[in-house]
């Protein structure tokens, strides 16, 4: 499965495809202390970040592989095959001019310049382990909005950066986190000042170009009070033989009344284990938003989380799943509430087709000594084929009788009748599937953004057409 | 040529044979009514006709404007110009009713090919207008928490907008009271035409009270028994299905 002899390797599908690449800067395979060094070097990083990595390798080397409650793939990974840092240089370009040439072309194919242009605020596009480009507009600048890659923020904006830097996840969250927190490189780094409404949303694209390689991209997203912002992030990689990890974590702070909307779209080649945790504070009056739409990959184990720490504070999970054949998509919600009058809503849509398996996982915690916290939980789930797998984990512990919770779940099944009724109008039976798919999730894909629920319906188009006949 | 034509048709459900060696001719144009008792194979007739896979065909023929399309799947028998009203149409949640018929009209434009919206919604409009089908309708899952009168005059609105070659209408009626009875008989009547051959399939006369037919058949025990004017529907009224019974023939 070589593809050393093309330049470039392209299927029907936008995102798999790659440029053979000399990399200027490797890590070599494998984990260990001397990497870190290297990463910390080649980055000229300062000593508490060097110490932190530290702590965080020892960390993720003595924590055991989640598999007494999660998937038991996990173990196929092998960590000393894994690359843990390549790049092409450490600094993002401010102009797609001076971004290289094949990494330039590889955006122009995704169609992030293009995206740019025409309704983003601001890009930053990650090219394995580094952001090759990072720019808002003047604009958006101008009003305080900070925008840069993580190793810019830590290193430019410290007194904001340190301060929340691994508070809403500590390393130690999980094995997974810990390995972030080791290795991380790349995601974004944001602050809104007090009062800052960016009206259009801020994007980042992650790509991965490199076989045997690891992804491990840091977001850090700071809302200041009243502020509001929108967050978008999209990723791909080509499918290769080999496992590829990706591995994030992304921590968003809403101070009081500010609101943060965090949207995912991720189109993993079957290849790639996606393993991320992601987690928000949201301070008295703060709204946040989760919307994750998790398309591809082996298997993603993530779970968006809320801790409601101020009154009246808002949090929100609405997931899309959809599990292919061969693919795993262990998904779910976290919502912790800490003050009075807090609300969450979680709203989880699963699709598995022919062997593939759909897990919800929730998390819902509302202690007694609280009160008027509300929680809505729905989860549905689809079966397309009688091969596909669906399981449903809810935990929802409410103590006390001062807090209102409501719980729906429903499994349901596409019929052939329904098919049938969809063929006899003319519609092929790959676009018959589609056609309830889209349905299935319409109720939810409403609320997102224009851009992003077209380009859902088309990625959704696409898995099923494939999944037929 | 311009006519659907059945052939010896012997259709099964899991080895049950359902229909047997029937044979009819609808010629673009006309409206042919099949009546019989319960249970005598006329669902299985419009089934088997749209393609679907619980219903195999043994042996037989059919035709349509001279191609044969048994060996066609259900959606390209549909865009060969076949139609089928369901009997109990399913529902399609989340898929509302405007961009489903708009997903059919699509799937029948070649690849690239993009359907016009404005001219689309203006004709989808005037059909309703002509169902007497409120507008807020078109945003509706398709079937969902529908009455049996709105899951008839959306089959009739589907076949409006699809302008079929030949329209298989299964049982349209029942479930109807009188008044959505007559709406959806006004809907039919206004699609007739040279170019439309319809196939109506019920079980009661009292739908021919409103679409009269070219041709009546008495369908028994899966086969045509009986075929003559629409009179032969006022005869069958009178005289009761055992009547039918009496010319099947024996064995």
């Amino acid at each position: 499965m070589s593809d050393e002899t093309t330049v470039i390797d392209i299927d029907r599908e936008k995102g798999n495809f790659k440029y053979d690449m000399k990399y200027a800067f490797d890590a070599g395979t494998g984990l260990n202390e001397a990497v870190i060094d290297y990463i910390c070097d080649v980055k000229g990083e300062d000593d508490w970040v060097r110490a932190f990595r530290k702590k965080a390798l020892k960390i993720f080397e003595e924590k055991p592989l989640p598999t007494h409650w999660a998937s038991k793939d996990l173990e196929t990974i092998d960590f000393d095959k894994i690359r843990y840092y390549l790049s092409q240089g450490q600094k993002a370009k401010r102009t797609w001019d001076e971004v290289p040439a094949d990494i330039k072309a590889t955006f122009e194919r995704l169609g992030i310049p293009e995206q740019e242009r025409k309704y983003l605020a601001g890009v930053e596009a990650q090219f394995d382990s580094e952001a090759a480009y990072s720019n808002i507009k003047e604009a958006v600048g101008k009003q305080g909005v900070i925008f840069v890659g993580s190793t810019e923020g830590l290193m430019n904006h410290p007194e904001i950066f340190r301060k929340w830097f691994g508070k809403v996840i500590p390393i130690g969250d999980n094995k997974f986190s810990a390995l972030n927190s080791a290795t991380f490189s790349g995601g974004s780094f944001i602050y809104v000042p007090p009062g800052v409404k960016v009206s259009h949303p801020l994007q980042a694209y992650f790509r991965i170009n490199a076989e045997n390689f690891g992804q491990f991209e840091r977001t850090l997203i700071i809302a200041d009070e009243g502020s509001e912002v929108t967050y978008m992030e999209g990723c791909t990689a080509p499918k290769f033989a080999t496992a590829t990890l990706h591995s994030a974590v992304v921590e968003l702070v809403a101070l009081k009344g500010a609101k943060i909307e965090y949207i995912t779209v991720q189109n993993w080649s079957a290849n790639v284990f996606n393993l991320v945790t992601k987690r928000a504070i949201a301070e008295e009056d703060a709204t946040v938003k989760w919307i994750d739409c998790n398309i591809g990959s082996r298997l993603t184990m993530k779970y968006p989380g809320v801790v409601l720490k101020g009154r009246h504070a808002r949090g929100e999970v609405l997931s899309i799943a959809l599990a292919n054949d061969g693919q795993h998509q262990d998904t779910g919600a976290k919502m912790i509430h800490l003050a009075d009058e807090t609300t969450s809503n979680i709203i989880s849509k699963s699709i598995s087709v022919g062997e593939g398996r759909a897990t919800y996982r929730g998390m819902v915690n509302i202690p007694k000594h609280l009160k008027g916290c509300k929680n809505n939980t729905e989860c549905d789930a689809l079966l397309i084929n009688s091969t596909s797998r669906t399981d449903t984990y809810p935990a929802i512990t409410v103590r006390g009788n001062r807090n209102f919770v409501q719980h729906e779940a429903s499994v349901s099944k596409v019929s052939a009748d329904q098919i049938f009724y969809l063929m006899s109008r003319g519609l092929t039976e790959g676009e018959a599937m589609s056609l309830s798919v889209n349905g299935f999730v319409n109720e939810l894909t409403r609320q997102f953004p224009m851009e992003y629920s077209v380009e859902l319906k088309r990625l959704i188009d696409l898995e099923m057409e494939g999944s037929v006949g | 040529m311009n006519q659907l034509e059945i052939k010896n048709l012997t259709v099964t459900i899991d080895d049950k044979p359902i229909l047997k060696d029937l044979s009819l001719t609808v010629p673009r144009g006309e409206i042919h009514a099949i009546m019989g008792p319960n249970g005598t194979g006329k669902s299985t007739l419009a089934k088997a006709l749209a393609g679907h896979p619980d219903y195999t065909v043994t042996t037989g023929e059919v035709l349509l404007d001279g191609v044969s399309i048994l060996e066609m799947e259900p959606d390209e028998r549909a865009r060969a110009g076949m139609f089928m009203a369901f009997q109990y149409p399913s529902e399609i949640s989340g898929v509302s009713i405007a961009n489903f018929v708009r997903a059919a009209l699509q799937s029948r434009l070649a690849e690239g090919e993009e359907l016009d919206a404005t001219g689309y919604y203006k004709k989808l409009y005037q059909k309703m207008d002509l169902l007497k089908i409120d507008r807020k309708f078109t945003s509706r899952s398709v079937n969902e928490g529908f009455s049996g009168g709105e899951k008839k005059r959306c089959e009739i609105l589907q076949m409006a907008m699809l302008d079929p070659a030949y329209a298989i209408l299964d049982e349209t009626d029942s479930g109807l009271d009188i008044d959505a009875l007559r709406v959806v008989a006004d809907g039919v009547n206004s699609l007739r035409g040279p170019k439309l051959g319809i196939l109506l399939i019920t079980h009661y006369q009292r739908l021919l009270n409103y679409i009269i037919p070219d041709r009546v058949h008495v369908m028994y025990d899966g086969r045509i028994v009986k075929s003559g004017s629409k009179d032969l529907a006022l005869e069958l009224e009178a005289k009761g299905y055992d009547w039918v019974k009496e010319l099947a023939p024996v064995g």
